[in-house]
């Protein structure tokens, strides 16, 4: 079982996208064709948690076979703490993501769920890839569904914010093929855990890893997104569908931070801590200003896209503060972000079907009409702001106790994106659903039906569960984290130093 | 001088084929009478050039040269004589409903297809220069004649006559080049020239740069790179789809073979800045011209150019690898190419009205299967990763890094980002634009279809599992590499008749 678990996983969903393909055009049953084979593509995946042994450092479930054996490509996949969560991260919502266009996908049913169980096998390759051409294939992979999901079913002004978005990401992923490649030059091989002894053992020059890192680091900055580069974002996810949305925020994302873990910071660990400083300059910029910009916006969807620009900028400060406990908390923050902010694409969703705009001006009072709507927006509101007891707060917590070890004037900045997301989030939700009902057919709306609570409650249990049992996750995590951080030993000295470093510069500064 | 032998016949197995076939269709023409569909010509022909494939397969145990050391079967030869008959399969199957709806209805357009393969697939085994001169014509005429067939369009005919007024001249080039040539080293066979050039004994050596500059404009012109591309999309446009699939693919892969033998086998030298410039304005002005085209067969023109200039890139990179590069380029392109033209051509329907990008317009509802593989074919000429197209950029610059040329593969990477562009387009409007007026759905004929599926299998295959045909590529860029031995003399070379057929 273990030798063919993760293929199964991976491509489960990419054969039940052929399967769907052939199959006649009624879309009631390839509705539930589809749901079938992501929630089989979900139970498949739960023996990966079970079976994960978690003490053991390293990948597991590994599968390496030759591929295009002229040039040495694998086809090989593996998975360690770190992976496992966001795989089934992925499988879990994908049900959900079928579920909520149940209803708001009625054109061209057939090609929107081929489209959606193609991106899904892409992404969870994305999270097992060990060979650098395969990964790359993976990642590049998810980015044609998904922009032909914005494309083809997406808002007005959803052309522009495809072909936006598939040119940021592919012009900023041919800078990685570029490092994938002159890798594979110079060691001959695209083996994952090779090259990082390779690199550890110096044998790439200074200048090589300077450019290396940098290609890396541009096409995963991109997909985070990381101020400056976040300008594609919020158009994408305001035109994407609901779906779309979904599996941008909770995972699309989660690839760009997972990238900057599993490479810039664990091929390059000197080279990561040398640039960290203006790295974490700009998370913490993006924290702040993807909340500002939150504050003021009139449009929900945009209002929660740069939400996800601020939140991201606290995953990339826990992994590049190179705590223990800051790249902890990045990794779990990383889940919640999927769970949380998923959540409220969905409830933006659910509300856009019935209104068929996101101008918050539109809404208010929603609570009177919508009891039930309101309170499960609330969970993930307040997850999303990170109450104690939810999962939000786990995270956060964990990220900032690693930037304040890290550097002080990180944890007080970062800590005010705290105070700043509960402003925007909680503004917002009064803003929709409290106060009088100012346009009378909000008196009509009518509430949640069983199908959309049925795809709510997995996610608001899961908000409640990852709050209060964290250590459940951290078991498998921790042990990842620290083997990623102390691979290259040789360079673990030198990290340790420049954290000192950075430490008594600034209080020098002081 | 040798008897000619059996195995004479058998190295020259496919051309004769192909050539039998094109007679037969030449016979049989006037026996159908006028203004009946010549389909069942179409189908001939096509069983003309599956044979000829099948007799390629055949040749690979007969390795060795022929006819007076003027034709060589090897590695190399075999894998053009599989390419270039399948893009005429694929094309007379494209052609078969096309010809029809055009009501055109003369047969000698099939005949004319197999000449021109005749033609192509003699210019890649032949190591002769005279041999490969006379083989570029036999290429040439056919299709100066193919790209005017659509006789009553304007547009055809001013098509035509620049092709061939410009193609002379390039062939002409070519030919002064092969006299330049014999000048400087009183030989016309490839294996002699590398043997008097390894010597040092060419003399004067800047005849030998002189011929070989003339030969790349010659060769430069049938490939279309730049600056010897302008005629590229004036004759794309005027001419018949499935002619422009077949002339954007089977002479410019001939023509690639003939480089890599005239540059690399013959071991020429000089040439490397020269190809190096090339590539980067083939690139360059391939990919900003196609970026501002609303003409589909004009995009893909200009895309063709740029795509000459990656196969330069492998070319300037040279060596084991680069050759591989360039020789799995072309077959890549090959796939990727047809089939998008064999699209354009069932789309444009009587008279090619609908060539623009806006007749593009949800396609995707009007017939999804065009839509799809057309999407296919554009994806893998971005370069997307599990399509041929990807593969093949990715092989041509892993070469370039390999043989150290930073600059180069950085415009080329820049390039391809840039194409991305508006081959995205075309996908964009494909699916995302409802059309300005209502378009009946497509019919899509069984012929049609299975050149589209074929076309888009292949390109399919050649990105998932490249390792066999990557494999043949290798083999061939090694028979390229070690045509001249290092230790043999003219006189030695030429009485050379059976060669290492090795790894």
């Amino acid at each position: 079982m273990s030798a063919v678990i993760l293929t199964l996983v991976t491509f489960i969903p990419a054969i039940g996208a052929v399967l769907l393909m052939l199959m006649p055009r009624n879309d009631r049953s390839i509705r539930w064709i589809a749901l079938l084979i992501a929630l089989a593509a979900f139970a498949v995946s739960l023996y990966l948690p079970v079976a994960y042994q978690s003490g053991q450092p390293g990948f597991q479930f590994e599968v390496n076979h030759v591929w295009i054996p002229s040039v040495n490509i694998h086809y090989h996949l593996g998975m360690d703490g770190i992976s496992l969560w966001l795989v089934v991260l992925t499988t879990f919502l994908a049900p959900l993501g079928v579920l909520i266009s149940w209803k708001s996908v009625h054109d061209r049913v057939k090609e929107f769920f081929v489209l959606f169980l193609l991106l899904e096998t892409a992404m969870i390759g994305v999270f097992l890839a060990l060979d650098l051409f395969l990964f790359y294939v993976f990642w590049e992979a998810t980015l044609i569904p998904m922009a032909l999901l914005i494309g083809m079913y997406g808002h007005e002004r959803r052309v522009y914010a495809a072909v936006k978005f598939f040119l940021y990401t592919m012009v900023a992923s041919v800078f990685m093929l570029a490092s994938v490649i002159w890798l594979y030059t110079h060691a001959h091989s695209f083996d994952y855990v090779y090259i990082r002894q390779w690199i550890g053992d110096g044998h790439a020059s200074g200048a090589a890893i300077f450019w290396l890192f940098l290609g890396f680091f541009v096409a995963f900055a991109v997909k985070v997104p990381l101020f400056p580069l976040h300008t594609w974002l919020p158009d994408a996810h305001v035109e994407a569908p609901t779906a779309g949305s979904l599996m941008l925020a909770s995972v699309l994302l989660k690839m760009g931070t997972y990238g900057l873990l599993r490479f810039n910071v664990a091929l390059f660990p000197t080279e990561a801590h040398r640039h960290a400083p203006w790295i974490n300059a700009l998370a913490i910029i993006g924290i702040v200003y993807g909340a500002l910009v939150a504050l003021v916006q009139p449009n929900l969807k945009k209002l929660i896209a740069y939400s996800s620009v601020s939140h991201l900028g606290f995953v990339v400060l826990g992994i590049f503060t190179f705590t223990q406990i800051g790249t902890d908390g990045a990794v779990y923050q990383m889940l919640n972000h999927g769970i949380s902010t998923g959540a409220l694409f969905m409830l933006a969703g659910m509300i856009y079907e019935r209104k068929h705009t996101y101008e918050l001006e539109r809404y208010g009072g929603l609570a009177t009409p919508m009891p039930v709507f309101a309170t499960f927006f609330l969970v993930a509101v307040l997850s999303s702001v990170g109450l104690p007891l939810l999962n939000g707060f786990v995270g956060e917590f964990l990220v900032l106790s690693g930037s304040f070890q890290a550097n002080v004037v990180y944890g007080v900045i970062a800590a005010s994106g705290v105070i700043w997301s509960a402003a925007y989030l909680l503004w917002m939700y009064q803003r929709v659903f409290y106060g009088p009902i100012r346009h009378d057919e909000n008196r009509a709306l009518p509430d949640l039906d069983g199908r959309e609570q049925i795809s709510l409650w997995p996610l608001a249990i899961m908000a409640l569960v990852m709050g209060v049992a964290s250590p459940f996750w951290m078991k498998s995590i921790d042990p990842s984290v620290a083997a990623t951080a102390a691979a290259n030993t040789t360079s673990t000295a030198a990290a340790v130093d420049s954290t000192a470093n950075f430490a008594q510069k600034s209080a020098e500064k002081r | 001088m040798n008897p000619i032998h059996i195995d004479d016949y058998i190295r020259l197995l496919p051309e004769l084929i192909l050539t039998l076939f094109g007679i037969g269709v030449m016979i049989l023409d006037p026996l159908i009478p006028a203004g009946q569909s010549r389909k069942s010509l179409g189908i001939f022909s096509l069983v003309g050039t599956l044979a000829s494939i099948a007799a390629a397969f055949y040749q690979l145990n007969h390795f060795g040269l022929a006819w007076f050391d003027m034709v060589r079967v090897d590695a190399f030869s075999v894998f053009f004589h599989v390419l270039i008959p399948a893009i005429s399969a694929v094309c007379i199957l494209a052609s078969l409903e096309y010809l029809d709806q055009q009501g055109i209805k003369t047969g000698e357009y099939y005949g004319l297809i197999l000449f021109g393969t005749v033609g192509m697939v003699l210019m890649s085994c032949a190591v002769e220069l005279v041999l490969i001169f006379i083989a570029l014509e036999i290429s040439s005429i056919s299709t100066y004649i193919l790209a005017g067939y659509r006789r009553r369009a304007a547009a055809g005919t001013e098509a035509s006559i620049k092709y061939f007024l410009l193609g002379s001249f390039a062939t002409a080039f070519f030919l002064y080049g092969v006299a330049l040539m014999f000048g400087a080293t009183g030989s016309t066979t490839i294996t002699d020239i590398a043997a008097i050039l390894a010597q040092g004994a060419a003399n004067p050596m800047g005849l030998v740069y002189a011929a070989v500059a003339l030969m790349l404009i010659g060769l430069g012109f049938k490939v279309a790179f730049a600056p010897f591309h302008v005629w590229t999309p004036d004759v794309y446009e005027g001419s018949p789809a499935p002619v422009v699939a077949f002339m954007s693919t089977g002479p410019k892969a001939a023509a690639f073979a003939v480089l890599l033998r005239v540059l690399f086998g013959a071991n020429t030298s000089g040439w490397f800045w020269l190809l190096w410039i090339a590539a980067v304005l083939s690139m360059t002005i391939g990919n900003l011209g196609a970026l501002v085209q609303d003409n589909v067969k004009r995009m893909l023109a200009y895309s063709s150019i740029a795509h000459a200039g990656y196969v330069l890139v492998a070319f300037v990179a040279g060596g084991d690898t680069g050759l591989t590069a360039a020789i799995f380029y072309t077959a890549a392109y090959a796939a990727m190419n047809v089939g998008a033209f064999a699209v354009v051509s069932h789309i444009g329907s009587g008279g090619e009205r609908y060539t623009s990008i806006e007749d593009y317009a949800g396609l995707s509802r009007r017939s999804p299967l065009l839509a799809f593989t057309l999407t296919i074919f554009m994806l893998s000429l971005i370069g997307i990763p599990l399509t041929g197209g990807f593969f093949a950029k990715y092989y041509v610059f892993s070469a370039a890094l390999n043989s150290n040329l930073i600059g180069l593969t950085i415009i080329g990477v820049l390039n391809s980002a840039v194409a991305a562009y508006y081959y995205l387009r075309l996908i964009v409007v494909m699916y995302m634009r409802e059309p300005a007026v209502e378009l009946p759905p497509e019919k899509t004929f069984p012929a049609m279809s299975l050149a589209l599926v074929l076309a888009a299998l292949a390109t399919i295959y050649l990105g998932v599992i490249p390792s066999q045909v990557v494999d043949y590529a290798s083999q061939g860029a090694k028979e390229v590499l070690t045509l001249p031995s290092p230790n043999s003399t003219p006189a030695a070379a030429v009485t050379r008749n059976v060669v290492h057929t090795g790894q």
